[in-house]
This record gives C-alpha cells, structure tokens and sequence, in this order.
C-alpha cells in the first residue's frame, strides 16, 4: 500500500513524515525545504506500508519545479491514500487545497495539524462538523509532538483498505456543466486519477496534461477550447480564475462554518517583528546572530581540533616507528590513519556546530527573516532575497544549496544563484580556511576570506548579469511565524545531513587517502602535479600542491588532508609561507566544485551549464588567487 | 494603482493583476485573488521587499512583484 503526505508548504507534513520514518526527512521553518519527494517503508497496523513525502504545494496549479513534482506524483503513481495536512491557523487556504485533492478521486483523509497553536491564537474549531461537510475522516493533530500520529494513520489505513473516495465539492452550475461534459468526453484509464479531475485541470489551462490528453485524444481540446470561451464570455474572467474563485468561496464558508476566532491579540510575533525586522536593530541583530554563529563555530570546531590533531600524529609516528623501513605497508597505514583523521579532526568539529546552528535559526524562523532584510541586497547582485536560502545552505553544503535553487520560478535565477553558489566556502572548505588559514594565521585572516570570497562571488554577480538581464518578478514568500524549536527535530536534521557525509564521503576521502599514499609509494605523483603546474607555477605554490588539488575534486576537504600526505608532515606552517597558505585557500575556495556538487548541477540544470560552471569556477579561482598573492607582494 | 503606492497598516482591495500567467497563479495561491483584503504590515529599507497581510497569512512580496497587483481603496 502507498500513502502520500500532501500539503501546503509550512504545514508540518514533514514533521509527521519523521514521526512515523524515524527522521529520514529534513523539516525547516521554510517554505521548499522538501524539494523531492522521499519515499520510506513503515508498519501501519502491522503491515508494512510505502509512506512518500511530497514537497509542500499551495495548490495543485504546478507552477514551480517543486509543485510540479507533485502534480506529476499524484497523477502518475497509484498512491492509494493521501494524507492531507492542514495548518489549523491557516484552514481557508489548507482547504483550498484540500478540495483540489478531492476531485482526484483517491481516498483521503483530512489531518488538522499545529491544533496547540490554533488555541494559542485563540481558534476554535469543530471537527465533526468539518467531517460532516467535507464527507472525508478529519482528525487534529499535533504533529511535533507526536499526537494524533497514530490515529490519523489508523484511519488513512482504513481508507485506503475500503477504498473510501471522497465527493467532491460541486461548482458553480456553469463550471459543473462544463466538467461534467467534458469528463464524459474523456477516454477511461488513462490516468490513475478520476477523470473528473483531468476535467478541471483541462479547463484550468495545465500544459502538460492538455498535451499528454490530446496524444491520445485530439478532438477534446476544440471541446475545452469552446467551454473555455463560454466560461469566459459568462463571468469575463478566465476559466482557471473563475474556478480558483471559487473554490476560495467554499473553503471561507466551510472554515467560517466549522472555526470561529476569538479576541485577536497583538501577539508576540508582532512585537518580536518590530524589533527583529526594525531598518536599523534588524540589521544589527542579523550581523550580531551572523558573527555570533561563525564565532561558536570557530570555538568549538578548533577548541577540538587541536588535540584531536595531535593525537593522530602522535599515532602515526609511533605506528611507523614499529617499522624497521618506509616500506608500502607502513605508508598505507599511515594514509588510513590521515584519512581517518582528516574526518574527525578537521571536518566534523566545524561540520556538527554549523549544521546545529543553521538546523536552530531555520526552525526558529529566523531564516526567511534574513531573505527579508537581505532582499535588497541580493538585488545588487542581480537576485533576490529568495537566493539567501542556498546562500545560507552553501555554507553547510553546495549539494542542497543547489537543489534549494528549486524554489525559485524562474530559470535564470536557478542557474544563477547555482553558479554562485559552487563558490561559496561550504563546510568542507570551511575546514581547509580554519584548518589552514585560521590555525595558522589566525581567526582574523579566516574572516579576511570570508569576506574577500563574499566580495569576489558579488564581482561575478555583476559581470554575469551584464549578459543575462534580470526580469524575474522578484521574492515571493511565506513568512512563517515563530515557532520553539525541539531538540529532537534540530539534533535529528543535523544528524541527517552529518550522515551524508559519514556514510558519502568520509570513505571517500579514507580511500582517496590510501590511494594518494600508493601514488605517493610508487612516486606517480609528480605527474599528476604536472597536470597543475601552470597554475601552481603562475600562483607561486609549491608543484607537489597539484595533487591535493586533484583529489580535491572528490571531496573539498581532501585538498587539506591530501597537503599532509603530499608535503610529508601535518605541521603545514614549517613547508608554507603565509602567503602561499593564503593563495592555496582562496584557490581551493573558488575552483571546481567537487564530485557531488557537480553530479547534482548536471541533474538540476543540464550538462551544457555544469560545464560552463566547472569553467567559470576555475577562471574565477585562478584570478582570485593571482589577486591575492600580488596583494601579498604589494604589501 | 498598484500596492506600492499603497501606505503602510491601510487596508485595500485586490482587483487586478498585471503581468504573465505564471505569476498571476502563483500570487492566486497566496491569497491574492480579486475581492481579497490586503494589509502592508512594514516594508525593508534600501528599497526592500514589503511584508503583506492577507487572508490570515502574512507574506513578503518582492516590490517588483508587488507592482504586479493592482487595488484600490476600501
């Protein structure tokens, strides 16, 4: 059996997805935090059903590539019954989409969702009576702390056992009649939804599904086409306005029906915006919670590093002072160990610290607060305050950064913000600046980078829009409200994004280890350090930095961890100058985004722009780090 | 008019839009839909986004975006 969790976005669907899955999905306090569905096996009542975890969608109009996928899911699969999730504070709108779902033809069940904060605001309301309109199972739940969670699985399961389908809600006599005809004028089992609702979605205008019917059916679309000009003659509206017209009429008397409001107070989040969102304190407070978070990240990160480091060179040379020669198996050893290393020492101190702090802003709601105030700003760099999010993503990792690129509209913004955001310094990177640079150099030149980087990506910003004008409509977005974040859901999305890296890359990197201390052993490796030379030359790096570049290709962070196998020692500080820690940074920052990054650019935008990406990153990485080293020589 | 020429905490009416198809539906699916009150609640400095109320929701609306809605007084 297959159960689908459909709801608006925002509405804690994937917070009931975790409930049940064991935390498998990321759920944010942002809109289009669920880009793809997730799929997941769980026990209902003692059978093993397939639960999947649909992006957040207003309605089922398809018009961003993340709505699209629902559209598509619900059209193509048999799922064999939805779970819709309502927000209880915002039922007129949760019901819009609820009687869309209706017309489908799929057993559903209604789940009213964040009831504790609906009594917050001072809303009551009536289940039963909703129940009783809507003719499908309604149930309250409060799905961050696991109540209703069973029940409203209990009776999905039943529906779907029974095949209960719901009645949808009729039209106004115009659009019925114009349904019904055309309902009847379609071919049987051509999709797994009721034809009724392909009606709708004819006379809504939808692309794709006008397409695929016409396929296999040509005389239908003259048949649309005249219903579309009557619709359109009787109401002087178009027929896709006239029916979601209407559709918010039902859902307004439905919700006035079944809920009433009590005293609207001015609440807290009002007065928390005022202050947070003020022209002068907004920005104040953004920079204090921005240095702040980099400051605790660089605390703690380095605060373990160090010792952890030690320890591992103080392990690696008493293991191979048990050997009599460096021969190819203490030299293995040794690269397992570095690459063992390289993931406690140097990557997961700043990796967990980051991903608590941005999993804790993002639940707060605090990050569509940042796209807010920072809208202006990414103006200048030709975006919009949307691009934030996989700004702020990159920071942690490109590979969702650029997957978040879905929630814009519009495909020059995709590809844009993507491009940009392969050159912001993800974690991995981060681990090479505050490995290297701030170890070294201290926290200020770290910072230094940051902001050089920051200063670069808007240079690029700016040359780039010279050829692709903007003409984006600009932000559009939900502002959540405030919500206490759990423990649970914070440490649960951390950890989801730290297990990519343990099970992804950390082997990865192990292995690229291994392999770089064979290269090493049977002394390869300065012919791989041709393929670089030119650069590391025109840089003034030393050539044996060609392979380190290399691997870091697989993984961002084997750059740095590779430099000790490549230079002989982990004490970098002895082998490089500053400047050349500078110039090796700021180079590692900027060129070729790594395996992953690159597998998912091909995915979301086409061969043809990953590659022009892959080129961009290196011509920018080159010239960043010829800057830097001249500025080096200057001063 | 449109919204931008709207001050702050008045309260008007959707009548129109202005713009491609795309757009429209989208704006349709935040609450933007002709006979709907809206609210500007505040607006970002540096010619910034505005923050919108509407049917219960609040939202923030680009002022590009915003230009796109047409209203009027109540």
């Amino acid at each position: 059996m297959r159960f689908a969790l459909v709801g608006q976005p925002n509405c804690g669907k994937s917070t009931l997805f975790n409930q049940v899955a064991g935390y498998k999905a990321e759920t944010g306090n942002f809109s289009g935090t669920t880009v793809k569905f997730k799929e997941t096996k769980v026990r209902v009542l003692g059978d093993i059903i397939e639960l999947v975890d649909l992006p957040g969608t207003y309605s089922l109009l398809g018009t961003n590539p993340a709505e699209r996928v629902v559209l598509d899911y619900l059209i193509d699969k048999r799922v064999d019954v939805i779970v819709n999730v309502v927000d209880a504070t915002h039922l007129v709108q949760g019901l819009l989409l609820t009687l869309e779902l209706m017309e489908l033809g799929r057993p559903l069940v209604l789940a009213v969702n964040m009831m504790d904060e609906a009594v917050r605001q001072g809303i009551s309301g009536d289940g039963e009576k909703l129940q009783d309109i809507v003719g499908i199972p309604v149930l309250p739940l409060i799905a961050s702390r696991g109540q209703g969670v069973r029940e409203t699985f209990r009776q999905a399961w039943r529906a779907a056992e029974k095949r209960i389908k719901p009645k949808p809600l009729p039209y106004s006599k115009e659009v019925e009649t114009a349904v019904r005809d055309i309902r009847e004028n379609l071919l049987e089992k051509v999709f797994p939804i009721s034809r009724r609702a392909i009606a709708i979605k004819l006379l809504e205008g939808d692309p794709d599904v006008t397409k695929r019917v016409q396929a296999v059916d040509e005389k239908i679309g003259k048949k649309v086409i005249g219903y579309l000009d009557t619709l359109c003659h009787s109401s002087t509206r178009q027929a896709v306005w006239m029916i979601a017209g209407e559709r918010q009429k039902t859902a307004r008397d439905i919700s006035a029906r079944v809920s009433s409001r009590g005293e609207a107070q001015l609440s807290f989040r009002d007065q928390l915006d005022d202050f947070l969102l003020h022209p002068l304190f907004g920005y104040v407070f953004l920079i204090l919670v921005m240095g702040l978070f980099f400051w605790a990240v660089y605390g703690i990160g380095s605060w373990l590093e160090e010792p952890l480091l030690t320890f591992f060179d103080g392990l690696t040379a008493q293991i191979l002072g048990r050997f009599a020669d460096s021969g190819l198996i203490p030299q293995l050893i040794a690269g397992t160990i570095q690459g063992i290393a390289g993931g406690i020492a140097i990557v997961l101190p700043y990796l967990v610290p980051f991903l608590l702090g941005l999993g804790l802003l993002e639940d707060v709601g605090y990050l569509t607060r940042i796209a807010f105030l920072t809208d202006a700003l990414m103006h200048k760099m030709g975006l919009h305050g949307k691009a934030i999010v996989p700004f702020i993503l990159g920071y942690g990792c490109s590979v969702p950064a650029i997957m978040s690129t879905r929630i814009m509209e519009d495909k020059r913004d995709r590809f844009l913000s993507a491009a940009l955001v392969t050159m912001v310094p993800c974690a991995a990177r981060l681990s090479v600046i505050f490995g290297l640079v701030s170890f070294y150099l201290g926290p200020w030149a770290a910072m230094g980078i940051y902001f050089f980087n920051i200063f670069i990506i808007a240079i690029v910003a700016k040359i780039l829009t010279r050829f692709m004008p903007e003409d984006s409509p600009g932000l559009i977005l939900e502002m959540p409200v405030y919500r206490m974040p759990t423990l649970r859901t914070v440490t649960a999305k951390a950890w989801f994004r730290i297990r990519e890296f343990v099970i992804e890359a950390w082997p990865l990197l192990i292995a690229g280890s291994v392999l770089l201390a064979l290269l090493n052993y049977y002394q390869v490796t300065p012919y791989l350090d041709l393929v670089f030379q030119p650069i590391t030359w025109l840089l003034g790096l030393p050539t044996q930095v060609g392979t380190p570049l290399i691997f870091g290709i697989f993984r961002k962070e084997l750059s740095m961890v590779m430099l000790a196998q490549a230079l002989g020692t982990t004490n970098y500080g002895a082998v490089l100058t500053p400047e050349q820690m500078l110039v090796f940074t700021v180079f590692v920052v900027f060129y070729i985004p790594c395996i992953s990054t690159i597998v998912t650019l091909r995915n979301e935008l086409g061969a043809k722009r990953m590659w022009f990406i892959i080129g961009l990153s290196m011509l920018v990485a080159t010239l960043a780090a010829l800057a830097t080293r001249l500025a080096v020589i200057a001063f | 008019m449109n919204l931008l020429n709207v001050n702050n905490d008045r309260w008007v009416m959707v009548k129109n839009f202005r713009g491609g198809r795309g757009i429209q539906r989208r704006l349709a699916q935040l609450g933007f839909l002709p006979g709907n009150r809206v609210r500007i609640i505040r607006s970002a400095p540096f010619h910034g986004p505005l923050l919108l109320e509407v049917e219960g929701r609040e939202i923030v609306l680009g002022r590009g975006v915003a230009a796109h809605i047409l209203v009027e007084y109540i």
